[in-house]
């Protein structure tokens, strides 16, 4: 692929401009007008990605309100970091939220997934109605799952009373508030990462499902045998991505908490490292320990990152896939000659 | 064959299940904006479409300047998502179509660029645009974002199989120069993927909150996300008023995703499955 295109660009190059054989033009210079034209990106993450990120490394060995002076203090930010039971609690509380709205998100992305798979009606309409919620802003999201949840006159705990049940004070509790944040992130990334493995399973081959039909696998087999591993590089995607949004939580505890001067909401349930990092940046202007939490925060990213690569995709990642359709494979050839023998003896039986 | 048809019927069944979740909100939503706080504070809750809708919208707009942090938020979403249409198109054309010394290698900074979490350089990130003295200005939401990897990256990914490379030979013997190759030969085959692009942009820049949060700290220029915001926060209580503000800021973005909506979302798969 890349030779083809060398050979092909140069054989393009030749018959443009003909310099001559002494006096070639650096090819520099000839490339010019594509320099120019990559260069905007290049330049603004230079200014607004690079530096900020070489900068934050700086900032976060020193003690810095914004204004005054800073003074170097070290490694001190991290050693406090380590040791900060507030920091501590916005990782598990994010990683808390991260998994009760993942695990649940992802399994009934698939299962719907699955459904729109076989079904051949109305296809583009679920499609449409399962994305909306994803293109609709966290913030108003949150307000209404913010009144559903709510302590007092929420859908909720009206629905809980009229069933006979005690109410429950959501927004009052560690648990509850966990549980309204998990459920605004499964709410909007469902039908999302259900689009997705659609896409995987459309790009599955109609035979290996045929092979697996004839020979008689259920229905629930066809799915965790064939299906699932099939699509583990599309699994792995909405895991990573998952994983990276999952981590970076703000919004939703930041409207639903965020005016009554806890941001991480009573008892800071709803803390994560995203809100705890905005409270002491910009909350009580300590921008040194900000940036130091930032740097944490990226550590957790790459290695939560690793960790998915690892127990869903990884190096034996293309080998099962392979073999699974090896095995597929075999199974039709023998399904062929099956097949064929059949045919035969019906002949051979006339 | 009749199991076939009870499957089928059940898998319908499921679904039409999710659709309501995914709906119900909008529905709840459009429920509490049209009708009165204290209908909504009382046991057993209204669970119909009131009739004050109008009134709790003519509040909002008493409350907060909505149609000026409107226009703000559309200027910001229309700025960046015509910028990064330019420059990710063009970038995308050249690394897709051109061979240049160190091709590669920039490409492979801008792949590496996608590992970098948004959040990690938040303060140094405000920090540097204070130094610029833009916080407080539309630059500040529109400058930073008018590039992107990941547009560059889907953009390429497209016009390499898009644009026929005859086509720019063609150009080339025409005596076309780089750029007007972009204009004549690459617009016009790039035109569906810029409209994902498009869309996809401006619906991130239209619903983002910590980064206006953050950089627009004027009270008087605020965007949508952040002013309904603050309108939750000064007027919690008063929950229907705040929905109707929440309904307000949505149609219009729903809108948009209506309109492009079906081809957006099988882009977005493709694009998943490219990665």
């Amino acid at each position: 692929m890349a030779v083809s295109d060398a050979v092909r660009s140069t054989a393009a190059v030749t018959t443009t401009k003909d310099p001559g054989p002494d006096r070639p033009p650096s090819k520099f210079r000839q490339a010019l007008p594509q320099y120019a034209a990559v260069s905007p990106f290049f330049i603004l993450f230079a200014i607004f990605g690079a530096f900020p990120v070489f900068f934050s490394i700086w900032l976060s060995f020193h003690s810095w309100d914004g204004i005054g002076t800073m003074k170097w203090v070290g490694l001190e930010q991290y050693s406090y970091l380590l040791t900060d039971p507030t920091f501590w609690k916005s990782i598990t509380n994010t990683l808390i939220i991260w998994v009760i709205s993942t695990v649940p998100m992802l399994l009934l992305a698939l299962v719907i997934a699955n459904s729109l798979h076989n079904a051949t009606r109305f296809r583009s309409f679920y499609r449409i109605a399962y994305f909306i919620p994803n293109i609709t802003s966290v913030v108003a999201v949150t307000m209404v799952f913010g009144s559903i949840f709510s302590n007092n006159f929420g859908l909720l705990n009206a629905f809980l009373q009229s069933i006979g049940l005690d109410k429950i004070e959501w927004l009052s509790q560690p648990w509850g508030i966990k549980i309204a944040i998990a459920s605004i992130v499964a709410w909007r990334w469902t039908g999302y990462n259900a689009i997705i493995f659609l896409a995987g399973l459309q790009a599955i081959s109609s035979d290996i499902y045929e092979a697996a039909k004839m020979d008689g696998a259920s229905p629930s087999q066809t799915f965790w045998r064939i299906t699932v591993p099939l699509l583990r590089p599309v699994i792995l995607f909405t895991a990573v991505t998952s994983t990276i949004g999952g981590l970076q939580i703000f919004t939703e505890s930041q409207v639903l908490f965020g005016s009554s001067g806890a941001i991480g909401g009573p008892g800071d349930g709803g803390l994560t490292i995203v809100s705890y990092l905005y409270d002491n940046a910009f909350g009580s202007n300590q921008f040194g320990y900000g940036a130091a939490i930032g740097w944490a925060l990226f550590i957790l990213i790459v290695l939560f990152s690793i960790i998915n690569w690892r127990l869903i995709g990884g190096n034996d990642d293309e080998r099962i896939t392979k073999r699974a359709a090896r095995r597929v494979q075999r199974k039709i050839a023998a399904e062929q000659v099956a097949a064929d023998k059949a045919g035969k003896e019906h002949a051979d039986a006339h | 064959m009749r199991t076939e048809k009870v499957r089928t019927v059940v898998g319908h069944v499921v679904l039409m299940f999710g659709v309501l979740v995914s709906i119900f909100p909008f529905y709840w939503m459009l429920v509490m904006a049209s009708n009165t706080t204290p209908d909504i504070f009382t046991y057993p809750p209204k669970l119909l479409i009131g009739s004050h809708l109008f009134e709790n919208m003519g509040n909002v707009l008493d409350n907060i300047d909505f149609f000026g942090s409107m226009l703000i938020t559309l200027f910001a979403s229309l700025g960046v998502t015509v910028l990064v249409l330019f420059f990710d198109s063009l970038a995308a054309f050249a690394f897709a179509k051109y061979e240049f010394p160190g091709r590669n290698l920039l490409f492979g900074i801008l792949l590496a660029t996608f590992m970098i979490p948004s959040q990690l350089a938040l303060v140094p990130q405000f920090v540097t645009l204070a130094e610029f003295g833009w916080i407080g200005s539309l630059k500040a939401l529109i400058i930073p974002g008018a590039a992107n990897a990941f547009g560059i990256f889907w953009m390429r990914q497209y016009a390499k199989g898009a644009i026929p490379d005859e086509l720019i030979s063609a150009a080339k013997v025409d005596g076309a120069g780089f750029f007007r190759q972009y204009l004549t030969v690459g617009l016009p085959v790039l035109r569906p993927g810029l409209a994902f692009l498009g869309i996809f942009t401006f619906i991130n820049v239209w619903n983002d909150y910590l980064w206006p949060l953050i950089v627009m700290t004027d009270p008087n220029k605020l965007t949508l996300q952040v002013a309904l915001q603050q309108l939750n926060g000064v007027y919690g209580t008063d929950y229907s008023m705040v929905m109707a503000g929440a309904l307000m800021s949505v149609i219009p973005l729903i809108g948009v995703f209506l309109i492009g909506g079906r081809h957006f979302i099988a882009d977005i798969a493709a694009g998943a499955m490219k990665f």
